[in-house]
């Protein structure tokens, strides 16, 4: 039931509204309201339960294992929640000036440098909301480089074809006409397609590392040393950074500028799908185009850096400084995890997924690149399952549900068939992996004695399976009351 | 090691399973010269009671300010059940609604979202949220554009009265796709933009309008006057609104003849902490003509196999995992739980809570306004209704009242000197109907005594 | 295999012409075509005086997995526009060939029709597609 259909007219949570409506003679008539908006009319402890118990209709990290591929699910702390609503932090203003700011700006200014050192870049900027704004501000970045130096002829950027869908849309975003190059059997790109698409016209490429097929670019600094030949820059990806955070750094590799997601790598929490934040960090040669605001240090005092610090700045991408509160999260996480910590994580991640990698293999399942290491995720393709069972990725991916799971990441790469990307990072115990696999070991049997008990899945979930179609084709995206 | 459960024992027998020595044997596919550096920058890692300890100092430096800065960012009343439930880990810990079956409290709630919001706007259909009220100005000029199919020549008329940070984040989205944006003055008396000024562009192919309301400085813009216009100009209308502001104020969905195209702002003020500015959350409203241009998530209500309601996201081709460079835009992510903390927040207050908390914070500020103008020298500047927040003229430097009351722990408000040089030693303050009666006092006591010295 | 009706014409990018004389067409999608795509939801249509390029974009197909540009294999202006697929873009899934044709257009450049893919080769196209 919807929060509107238990709504009585003019009941209300009157302890959390003024005593009484206060005047508004002083604003002309006709720019007021003429009728309240459509809006709940629910006491309190109605609202309370209503969105309690909705959530209890959700999978989530804190209830389920969720080895979403490329989305890094792992456990989000909880002090990092409290802490960075502490007084003084939740409630400052944005405009506050620096003077009453150095909690705030100190914070922001560790987290910029922490972030550096575990990337290797020279210069890292804070401000952009989300993983693709990132990628809008890093080749925003390679835009404004080139045209600094007059080389306007560079208009393509190269992607592979497994590229994540952000990174050709954020290049179209920056006018840029996009170059499709092929991924290999062995998971690696084809350096020799890459070599016939590389001139004059091309302003830089696009990668993941480990790439989105799950594996690490073996011949990445080949690639770097081609792309830079030919005059172009690297962007990095950081989708995948927690496969190899403090073990192998973008800055190191070659990349030019790279964008990081907080909500994956340093687990700020995902909230239902947001909010990011999507830091970008630079080559020095990049860092007079860095987005602002960013932070300073001048040795006794933080301060804002403003567009009159950075005249070459490719601008401001949010109203304020970024998504804040879920800055000072990342920060928190980063204190807690230290150096150690975090190369742990890419050493655990990578070694739980090499364990179910193994583990799949030798229950018969088929990997995508089974001769390459898996990095923090890996790739099983269920095409041989959908040919003889006639059972897909998306049966078996909603009998998980079934069995507590929530499925892994279905028809990302769009490369690989049927696949399963699976991601179970490094803060899940070694019986999360072996109940997955055990799930999937039974499903399966399940699909070749009784294929439409799969097909119907999910049953024990609060609905079955969705008509989609009907959703696109008979568009009900906002309730109207029936008279 | 925090956060990580393995035993030496779980190790050693993974390991064994995979078949290799040591965990670095897993790193072997890596060139060896990628994997040698120091990470020496990095402090070590912290025990929660010692990064506690940290952060607890680091707030205390930045608390107990009395705070007058309004300026796109509202410290409203939010109720304690808000955050309370929002943060629940089934809404805190859970990923986009993908797998629909699996995520039913969410969806459902983004499509209550997606309800109130419409009804908020008098608009016909709303997303499920964008990243702030910047950007989703800069989203909703370019849907604009892919909307518009007679207008080519992708000129936006923007008021210089909309928030600055506005207009330059909606610059940097898209200057390098051939937009332009054409400046429209306010008058000096009134601080609203000029009908005159923009009677300079009757006739011209103008692909969409921008109109605050209220502007930037708080007053209440002619927005019947300023729709028609567009409308008589075949241009394309974006309202950029306070949503808490339209609880009271008429919505852009009734302006003009046939109410605006996109409304769009910064839902902030609707249960969102101040937060140094972010998280906040973007909404977006259109009319139901345009919704397939719309970016970001939507969610529809369908029903299941056996004929249950339940929600979904819908219209999923025109986003970016899957029509890649021809998507409506790059966006992937929403700011999810932002949006839940709003839904429940407007569950909470209601139509006629939002309207005290907005008639409240009204008020307060004309208190704030009326005790500030008493003081000799200082003056209102604009004759104009206003809403929550008034732009005032000093006798003085901006930077003199803002520093000697900062070091009183007031901070004075926003110092439009920077981007509206024209308008000399002007502040805009605000005061919501959370500011204590005691504050105002001591703001108006510190600069009246400033003031006569 | 899908169905390739003998008496239209193709392109590789799986629009079909049906000439029907005093240099006018009619144009829609194949069946192949809506195979891929899926249960449509919704047709984006040109509109009615809308002057198209060869290879110029005529409109959207969207389904639930994917949207498609429909690519004009003709230059020519719009003068008719399939307005049941408003509400029912399914007819375009259940009769690519017959009620759910697209738009009408009258040629510009009658000679590009000998552009088109006969039949024989639009099913070499299809039986590439489909391995």
């Amino acid at each position: 039931m919807l929060i509107f259909e238990q709504s009585s007219k003019g009941r209300r949570a009157h302890a959390q509204s003024p005593a009484a409506m206060a005047s508004l003679d002083d604003l002309p008539a006709d720019m007021l309201r003429k009728a309240p908006p459509l809006m709940p009319e629910v006491s309190e402890m109605q609202a309370v339960r209503h969105y309690t118990r909705l959530s209890q209709k959700n999978f989530s990290i804190d209830t389920h294992f969720y080895p979403l591929g490329s989305c890094t699910m792992k456990y989000n702390p909880r002090a990092c929640n409290s802490l960075s609503m502490l007084p003084g932090l939740v409630d400052r203003h944005p405009y506050a000036p620096d003077s009453h700011s150095q909690g705030f700006l100190s914070c922001m200014h560790d987290l910029q440098e922490i972030l550096k050192e575990v990337t290797g870049m020279k210069a890292v900027s804070l401000s952009p909301m989300a993983g693709a704004q990132g990628e809008f501000a890093g080749v925003a970045m390679i835009k404004a480089y080139h045209d600094a130096r007059n080389d306007t002829a560079r208009n393509e950027i190269i992607v592979p074809d497994a590229a994540h869908g952000t990174n050709p849309a954020s290049a179209v975003m920056c006018g840029y006409k996009i170059k499709e190059i092929p991924t290999k059997g062995d998971g690696d790109i084809d350096v020799d397609a890459l070599k016939q698409v590389l001139g004059p016209q091309t302003a830089g490429i696009m990668l993941t590392n480990p790439s989105t097929v799950g594996v690490f670019e073996r011949r990445i600094q080949e690639i770097a040393a081609l792309v830079h030949e030919a005059g172009g820059l690297l962007y990095y990806d950081g989708a995948n950074l927690n496969a190899i955070l403090g073990k192998v750094r973008p800055g190191d590799m070659g990349f030019d500028v790279i964008h990081m997601n907080l909500h994956k790598t340093f687990s700020t929490p995902h909230g239902g799908g947001g909010p990011g934040a999507g830091p970008v960090g630079v080559s020095e040669r990049l860092e007079p185009f860095l987005p602002i605001p960013m932070v300073d240090y001048d040795g006794t005092q933080y301060r804002f850096v403003t567009a009159d610090d950075r005249p070459q700045s490719i601008g401001r991408l949010s109203a304020f400084a970024g998504n804040a509160g879920i800055l000072l999260r990342a920060y928190i996480y980063a204190r807690l995890l230290g150096r150690e910590g975090m190369t742990r994580v890419a050493e655990y991640s990578t070694l739980n997924a090499n364990y179910m990698l193994k583990k799949m293999k030798a229950a018969g399942f088929e990997a995508a690149y089974p001769e390459r290491r898996a990095t923090h995720e890996f790739i099983i393709t269920l095409r041989k399952e959908a040919r003889d069972l006639g059972v897909n990725a998306m049966d078996f991916a909603k009998r998980l549900l079934d069995y507590g799971v929530h499925a892994p990441t279905t028809y990302f790469p769009l490369l690989v068939p049927e696949c399963f990307l699976i991601e179970p990072t490094e803060t899940e115990s070694i019986d999360s992996l072996d109940n997955f696999i055990e799930a999937m070991i039974q499903i399966r049997e399940e699909a070749r004695n009784e294929a439409d008990r799969v097909k119907g899945a999910p049953y024990t979930l609060p609905v079955r399976r969705l008509d989609d179609v009907k959703a696109a084709r008979e568009l009900d995206i906002a309730w109207k009351p029936t008279e | 090691m925090p956060f990580i459960p393995h035993t030496e024992e779980e190790v050693r027998h993974m390991l064994d399973t995979i078949g290799a020595n040591s965990i670095d044997d897993l790193f072997d596919e890596i060139p060896a010269d990628l994997r040698s550096f120091s990470l020496e920058g990095i402090p070590e890692g912290l025990p929660e009671m010692e990064v506690a300890h940290l952060m607890h100092e680091r707030a205390r430096k930045d608390s107990n300010v009395h705070c007058f800065i309004g300026a796109g960012a509202y410290d409203h009343h939010i109720p304690a059940a808000v955050w309370e439930i929002a943060t629940r880990g089934e809404f805190y810990s859970a990923y986009t609604p993908y797998q629909a079956e699996a995520s039913q409290g969410t969806l459902q709630l983004l499509y209550e979202y997606q309800s109130m919001m419409s009804a908020l706007m008098g608009m016909d259909v709303s997303n499920a949220s964008l990243y702030d009220g910047a950007s989703a100005l800069g989203e909703a000029i370019l849907m604009a554009i892919r909307a518009h199919r007679k207008s080519k020549s992708k000129k936006i008329l923007v008021p210089k009265s909309l928030h600055p940070a506005y207009r330059q984040a909606a610059n940097a989205i898209v200057k390098n796709q051939d937009i332009e944006l054409i400046e429209i003055p306010f008058e000096n008396a009134t601080g609203k933009t000029s009908l005159d000024a923009l009677s300079e562009y009757a006739g011209a192919d103008i692909t969409a309008l921008v109109i605050g309301q209220p502007n930037f400085f708080g007053v209440l813009e002619d927005v019947d006057a300023l729709t028609r216009w567009a409308e008589e100009n075949n241009a394309m209308t974006i309202a950029v609104v306070n949503p808490l502001a339209m609880s009271i104020l008429k919505p852009p969905g009734q302006w003009g003849e046939t109410g605006v195209d996109i409304a769009c702002g910064e839902g902030q003020p609707l249960g969102i902490p101040l937060s140094s500015g972010g998280p906040y959350f973007g909404f977006m409203c259109a009319t139901q003509k345009i919704v397939r241009q719309m970016p970001g998530r939507i969610i529809g209500r369908t029903v299941d196999l056996d004929g249950k309601p339940g929600f979904s996201l819908t219209l999923q081709a025109r986003e970016q995992h899957i029509r890649r460079s021809k998507a409506t835009s790059n966006i992937c992510t929403n700011q999810g739980l932002m949006v839940t903390a709003a839904t429940i927040h407007m569950s909470m207050m209601g139509a006629e809570g939002l309207a005290r908390a907005a008639a409240g914070s009204h008020d307060k500020h004309r208190k704030l306004v009326s005790g500030l103008s008493a003081i000799k020298g200082v003056e209102v500047k604009f004759d104009s209704p206003v809403f929550n927040e008034t732009v005032i003229s000093l006798p003085v430097e901006n930077a003199t009242v803002l520093e000697a009351l900062a070091a009183d722990n007031v901070l004075a408000g926003f110092d439009l000197k920077k981007d509206y040089p024209e308008l000399g030693n002007a502040l805009l303050v605000c005061s919501t109907e959370k500011q204590g009666d005691a504050s105002i006092d001591l703001f108006v006591e510190k600069l009246g005594t400033l003031l006569a010295s | 295999m899908s169905y390739i009706p003998s008496d239209l014409l193709f392109t590789s990018s799986h629009e079909w012409v049906r000439d029907e004389g005093d240099d006018t067409v009619t144009i829609g999608i194949t069946d192949h075509a809506q195979e891929l795509l899926g249960d449509l939801v919704f047709i984006e249509l040109p509109e009615v005086g809308d002057t198209i390029e060869t290879g110029g974009e005529a409109g959207v197909v969207e389904s639930v997995k994917a949207a498609s540009d429909i690519f004009s294999p003709l230059s020519g202006e719009v003068i008719e526009i399939n307005e049941d697929l408003v509400d029912s873009p399914e007819l375009v899934n259940e009769q690519a060939y017959d009620n759910g044709w697209i738009y009408k257009i009258k040629l510009a450049e009658p000679s590009e029709m000998e552009n088109l893919l006969k039949p024989e080769a639009y099913s070499e196209v299809v039986e590439a597609d489909e391995h």
